[in-house]
């Protein structure tokens, strides 16, 4: 009695930060809803974040407190997130990462490449987190990380996710097939394992662990001396690297004379679209699919097609509709039940988040990322696209 | 009647309508192109001071038992206040940041300091209004369902409390805002009347008792001894808000020239007609940087409608370009002084509350509304008769070779309907004249009369005196000669 009664009136105290929450839930919350009565209808963090952007719990933010070249076009970002931000993920999850370029946030998402719960020896015991990004030939937000994103810098995140994850505790035996900055989930995966270790030294610390790796050049390989590292630190540990300037693609068929064990092997895969495509079908062939793990990349470019094959994630539907149609009409032709008033662009109550993909504003052509919200009236398909609807 | 065929109004060609919307749509677009940094930079700024002052404003109420320390309280929570209402909330829910991608600064996220929730407040205002700016019946705006503010309205007694009601919405502007957003949310997500707790209701039902308990409640009992004064700087402030936001509300659509429309108007209306309607239907007031800012620039209340979703810092420089527009299509840019726009509106509201059989023009060539009719009865010198101009190509001028559509016209109209008034007068006078002229005939002929039997009646009252006299005299002779 007493004790619902404790939680009635801490839901009570806590009703304001709760209708507004973007960020987790911290410990603070029924001090921040209490604050928030007499700052209504602002979050008492409307203020705090005045003098500390990170004070606050409205969304997650983050601090750039490091940039690491990696290579000539790759580096880490090392980032001390604010409030509410969880560090329990799993390795090999990936982040979405806001930067403020010309006075438009740009989302992305990048891999987590530090283990949960790391805290950097060097900055005082602080939980951090990093990621790693590749500047891509046409990519405008990678190459504005990689060239010059000063330290210090604010940025806005969105809390880990993604299927593309080292179970715990990890299987006996491992193979990682990666090329380019497909390395970044499994380095997270790789840090995990080695940090655990580390907490229990022994025999049966580190699995059974391959890692195939396939870059350009012996310069383009992220990580390198980390790789080299470990894979002198630990026994069971075992990292393959393949120069494909020099001896072209990696062929699959090699795996049988490499590590003939493979077979036994639980595989992680990340890289681009055609070889994870041939691994599929390599490992179907093998008929073990089930021991496949897959991630795809959104590929980061600037021109994408016309029109596509919109989902509204929300209702289940989906539409293949052509660049000139809006997704308000795409979305009601299919039987959604889309929030409207204007339809021409200046109510702004059609606005939905766009989960995925790309849409481009019929009016001016700006193009939208994942990440944002459009307003589905004046907005058509910019290549395939998810709705939050 | 109010405006029913744009075309006729606007003195333009379909073609012509339809070219101005597309320069407008370049202005759009030259426009959200070179958005970046430095706009980012303004609203960021434009909050930080806001809250800054706000909380400036609440130390200072802990002294407010000092009258000094009151006024100043109150000067900067009212200053806070409208920026908060005005520059802020108002425009951040036009979605005119939202291409910032900042979910702070966004039209989904943003609630303002105001009674009604901004949810609703955007589908009233951001829907209803700006989709149907100042058509009959369908844009509630118009008097917000309590003012006449037009003679295409049927009057009714309840309109006679006119200057009464506009005070109290002055004073309470916010609540009226509230409850108008809050019964059109009602109206159009459909809930039924009697359904007491459904969302609309809970929704504002939420938002009036945080608002009421921290203005009125909280802030006063956290300055102790002082809260007797803090409530009254709060209440103050809040009144301070209402009466400014509803100046400059009633100084963009109610001055003379910021025209009504008649729902005809919206079937097939294209893009062009849109934007012209919302040129025609609103109207500016010339203001400084400082009283821009204040008003949220809807001193720039014609670029506003026109592109209500862009930032309302880049109007002064819209409005230079549309400004050029209006000289070009020959069309009427309707500002004036603050003052003059809001004397014009409160005219209008006086005037209104009284039945039609006291006014003296038609909904057609009335100052708050006209029609395509007014031109109807009158030849305008300079420009050819309607068919032409819709038919064919724009009037052009003979001796400039300008365009000219309906800021000529309109200034032509008032020429001729001057003309044509002074002529009646004229004849009028003739009439009187004439009248008079008679009527002296009338009299001089009656005098005339009147002299002449006068003049009869001496005469024979002459004769009679004479007959008198000798009969007099026989007398005398006979009695003579009878003593004789
Ligand atoms: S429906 Fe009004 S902006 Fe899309």
């Amino acid at each position: 009695m007493v004790l619902k009664s404790v939680q009635g009136v801490r839901e009570w105290l806590e009703a304001p930060v709760a209708e507004a929450k973007m960020a987790g839930r911290t410990r603070l919350d029924a001090l921040r809803g209490a604050a928030a009565r007499v700052t209504t209808p602002l979050l008492p963090d409307d203020y705090l974040h005045l003098i500390n952007p990170l004070w606050s719990a409205r969304e997650l933010r983050g601090r750039i407190v490091s940039v690491r070249k990696e290579t000539t076009d790759a580096v880490t970002l090392v980032i001390k997130p604010g409030w509410g931000f969880d560090f329990t993920f799993t390795p090999g999850q990936y982040i979405g990462i806001g930067v403020l370029v010309d006075g438009r946030w740009h989302w992305r998402s990048y891999s987590l490449t530090s283990p949960p719960n790391w805290t950097d020896p060097g900055s005082r015991s602080r939980r951090l987190i990093s990621i790693a990004v590749k500047a891509m030939p046409e990519g405008f937000l990678s190459s504005h990380l990689v060239n010059g994103v000063p330290e210090g810098t604010v940025v806005r995140l969105a809390a880990p996710q993604g299927g593309f994850v080292l179970p715990e505790p990890p299987p006996a035996k491992v193979l990682f097939l990666t090329a380019g900055s497909g390395i970044t989930p499994v380095m997270g995966m790789l840090r995990t394992m080695d940090r655990r270790a580390a907490a229990r030294p022994g025999p049966g610390g580190w699995p059974d662990v391959v890692h195939v790796h396939s870059a350009r050049t012996a310069e383009d390989v992220m990580f390198a001396t980390e790789l080299r590292d470990l894979h002198d630190r630990r026994p069971s540990f075992t990292a393959h690297l393949h120069l494909t300037g020099a001896r072209g693609k990696f062929a699959l068929t090699g795996l049988d004379e490499l590590f003939p064990d493979w077979r036994e092997r639980e595989t992680w895969a990340c890289g681009p679209l055609a070889m994870l495509d041939d691994i599929e079908k390599h490992w179907a062939a093998a008929g073990l699919s089930d021991h496949l793990h897959i991630e795809r990349f959104e590929v980061e470019r600037s021109a994408v097609g016309e029109g596509g094959t919109v989902t509204f994630a929300r209702s289940g539907r989906s539409a293949e509709i052509d660049g000139a149609t809006s997704l308000l009409q795409a979305g009601e032709d299919s039987g959604v039940q889309m929030p409207f008033g204007c339809r021409m662009g200046i109510c702004q109550t059609c606005v939905v988040t766009l989960a995925d993909g790309r849409v481009r504003d019929l009016r001016n052509g700006a193009e939208h990322q994942a990440g944002e919200k459009v307003q589905t009236c004046i907005s058509a398909a910019a290549g395939d696209c998810t709705l939050e609807v | 009647m109010a405006i029913t065929d744009i075309k006729a109004f606007a003195h333009l060609t379909a073609a012509d309508i339809e070219t101005l919307g597309q320069e407008l749509d370049t202005i759009r677009r030259d426009v959200e192109q070179s958005l970046g940094e430095r706009d980012a930079k303004y609203i960021r700024r434009t909050i930080r001071a806001q809250r800054t002052l706000e909380m400036a404003a609440r130390a200072t109420l802990f002294g407010s038992r000092n009258r000094w320390a009151w006024g100043a309280g109150v000067a900067m929570l009212s200053v806070a206040k409208i920026i908060e209402n005005m520059e802020l909330g108002h425009n951040i829910s036009h979605g005119q940041w939202d291409w910032m991608n900042d979910p702070e600064i966004h039209s989904t996220s943003w609630e303002w300091d105001m009674t009604g929730p901004s949810a609703q407040w955007q589908r009233a205002h951001n829907y209803s209004h700006h989709m149907y700016t100042n058509v009959l019946g369908k844009d509630e705006d118009l008097g917000f369902g309590i003012l006449r503010m037009t003679r295409d309205e049927q009057w009714r007694p309840l309109h006679l409390a006119q200057p009464v009601a506009n005070l109290l919405l002055a004073a309470t502007f916010e609540w009226g805002i509230a409850l108008h957003d809050w019964s059109i949310e009602k109206q159009l997500s459909d809930v039924p009347r009697w359904q007491l707790m459904s969302e609309p209701n809970r929704a504002f039902g939420r938002k009036i008792a945080r608002q009421v308990s921290k203005d009125f409640l909280i802030h006063p009992a956290l300055t102790g001894p002082a809260w007797k004064s803090t409530l009254k700087a709060n209440a103050t402030a809040n009144l301070v808000r209402n009466l400014w936001t509803y100046a400059v509300i009633f100084c963009g659509h109610f001055p003379d020239g910021a025209e009504k429309f008649t729902v005809d108007q919206l079937v097939d209306e294209t893009r062009g007609e849109w934007y012209l309607r919302q040129m025609l239907g609103s109207a500016n007031f010339s203001a400084g940087p400082v009283m821009a800012f204040m008003s949220g620039n809807l001193c720039y209340q014609i670029e506003h409608h026109l592109f209500p979703d862009i930032p309302s810092s880049r109007y002064p420089e819209i409005s230079v370009r549309v400004r050029e527009l209006c000289d070009k299509y020959d069309l009427p840019y309707t500002t004036g002084s603050l003052g003059k726009q809001y004397l014009l509106a409160f005219r209008t509201i006086h005037k209104l509350a009284l039945p039609d059989r006291f006014l003296r023009r038609t909904a057609d060539d009335a100052p708050e509304t006209s029609s395509e009719r007014k031109f109807a009865g009158i030849t305008l010198p300079m420009l050819p008769n309607t068919e032409v101009w819709t038919e064919s190509h724009w009037p052009v001028d003979p001796v400039t070779g300008e365009r000219r559509g309906l800021r000529s016209a309109l200034a032509e109209a008032k020429v001729a309907l001057k003309e044509k008034a002074r002529q009646e007068k004229e004849a009028l006078r003739e009439a009187k004249q004439a009248l008079q002229d008679k009527a002296r005939h009338e009299q001089q002929a009656l005098r005339e009369t009147r002299q002449a039997l006068r003049d009869k009646a001496q005469e024979e009252r002459r004769v009679l005196r004479r007959r008198a006299l000798r009969e007099r005299a026989i007398r005398r002779v006979r009695r003579r000669q009878r003593a004789n």
